[in-house]
């Protein structure tokens, strides 16, 4: 991986948004250079999963500009799951809708969901639906990934799983944007407070 | 860009469409059961039964397009699958359209197929006209789904948007009603009235994925 302290992966700056008549935030800036991490912080109802919508590009900032140097993963709260899909249905529908080459099999095995590979998202448990769109991020390599709260709904093993994937993408030279209550477990190079 | 983002949200719509099973089905039912209830209600004189038979079916068909529609862009916003959708890099109205034509062949193309049984039950002669109608009634109907997912983007997120959806979509039913009926009547400019309901298709296909994707991105917002 090529040094990317001539342009961060993506950065933002001045970033202000109002929902209803209320300033949810203003100016907020921030940059993730490659293996760097951002989490971003702050109560509920502070404004971080709108911030992450906007990196994404998904919602519009009353203010401030957005610059990305690569393509990203969504991983938000819900999951994106249909309720007849199953893991290994879905895993696949995405790799093709992506031109991913990625074996799907591989990726159900990475996620620990080998046993519940064929069992339709509607009597998945909270936690398996989040390893499965989890899985997505390992359907192609994209430079960002955008995470809203990572760990709901996941056991320890899939805290510990999570922590892998994320420990992965960033000595691979990737850069991630997530919104964490509590404990991240991992050591962020910065901090956004909402 | 690569086309595979709108052949993949065609197949997950159409997989959609089926995974309910009565999902599909739901419209084939509202549209023989109204189609049946007519008889009923206006006596069974076979010479106006065949005068109104094709009109009937022309109401029973817009009104059925309506029935599933609710669906399809709602559930995406509420399952997060827009957001991934919006996300491909592929052009949100060719997703919209995709969806919408896969929501058409599962819910509104059996509509058009099962037309020539429900005419027969309006006393109209068995005859080569009646598939000739049939056709008229898919063609009639694409445009009714396109339409119709129009008014189910503007209100997806909007908790039992149903009604919503068919206030704003009927008004926009009326050229696709007026040309269809006329085709199958033998009033003056009955002839090339299947042109303009080929036209006003047509005109529905190239304007309403536009102010579909408007619509979700609104909805994403």
């Amino acid at each position: 991986m090529l040094t990317g302290v001539a342009s961060p992966l993506l950065s933002a700056s001045g970033l202000g948004m109002i929902r209803g008549e209320r300033v949810l935030f203003t100016g907020i800036g921030l940059s993730v250079e490659a293996g760097q991490s951002v989490v971003l912080r702050g109560s509920n109802g502070a404004g971080k999963t709108t911030l992450l919508r906007i990196l994404a590009g998904l919602t519009r900032p009353e203010a401030g500009e957005i610059t990305r140097n690569g393509a990203h993963h969504w991983f938000a709260h819900r999951e994106g799951l249909k309720p007849h899909e199953t893991p290994r249905t879905h895993l696949a529908l995405w790799a093709k809708a992506w031109g991913s080459s990625v074996n799907v099999d591989d990726v159900l095995a990475r996620m620990s969901l080998k046993r519940p590979a064929d069992v339709p998202a509607r009597y998945l448990s909270a936690g398996q639906r989040r390893r499965t769109a989890l899985g997505r991020l390992l359907l192609e390599d994209r430079p960002i990934w955008l995470l809203d709260e990572p760990y709901t709904a996941l056991d320890s093993e899939g805290r510990a799983l999570v922590l892998e994937l994320i420990d992965h993408h960033l000595s691979n030279g990737g850069g991630i944007i997530a919104a964490i209550h509590g404990e991240s477990g991992f050591v962020p190079a910065n901090e956004v407070v909402l | 860009m690569s086309p595979a983002p709108i052949f993949s949200a065609f197949r997950q719509a159409l997989g959609e469409a089926w995974a309910g099973g009565a999902g599909a089905l739901l419209p084939l039912g509202f549209f023989a059961g109204a189609a049946v209830l007519v008889p009923l209600g206006i006596g069974t004189d076979p010479a106006t039964l065949r005068a109104v038979g094709p009109g009937i079916l022309w109401v029973a068909l817009a009104l059925s397009s309506l029935v599933t529609l609710e669906r399809i862009f709602q559930a995406d916003t509420e399952d997060g699958a827009l957001d991934l959708w919006l996300q491909t890099g592929a052009p949100a109205s060719a997703i919209a359209g995709a969806k919408t034509f896969a929501h058409w062949l599962a819910a509104g193309l059996p509509l058009a197929l099962i037309s020539p049984l429900l005419a027969l039950m309006f006393q109209a002669e068995a005859s080569a006209d009646l598939l000739r109608n049939a056709a008229l009634y898919g063609l009639g109907g694409l445009a009714f789904y396109f339409w119709g997912g129009v008014g189910a983007a503007l209100s997806a997120t909007v908790r039992r948007g149903g009604l919503l959806i068919s206030l704003i979509a009927l008004p926009l039913y009326v050229p696709t009603a007026i040309f269809g009926a006329l085709a199958m009547t033998d009033a003056p400019g009955s002839d090339s009235a299947p042109l303009f309901l080929a036209a006003s298709t047509l005109f529905a296909l190239a304007v309403a994925p536009f102010a579909m994707a408007a619509a979700l991105r609104l909805a994403a917002d």
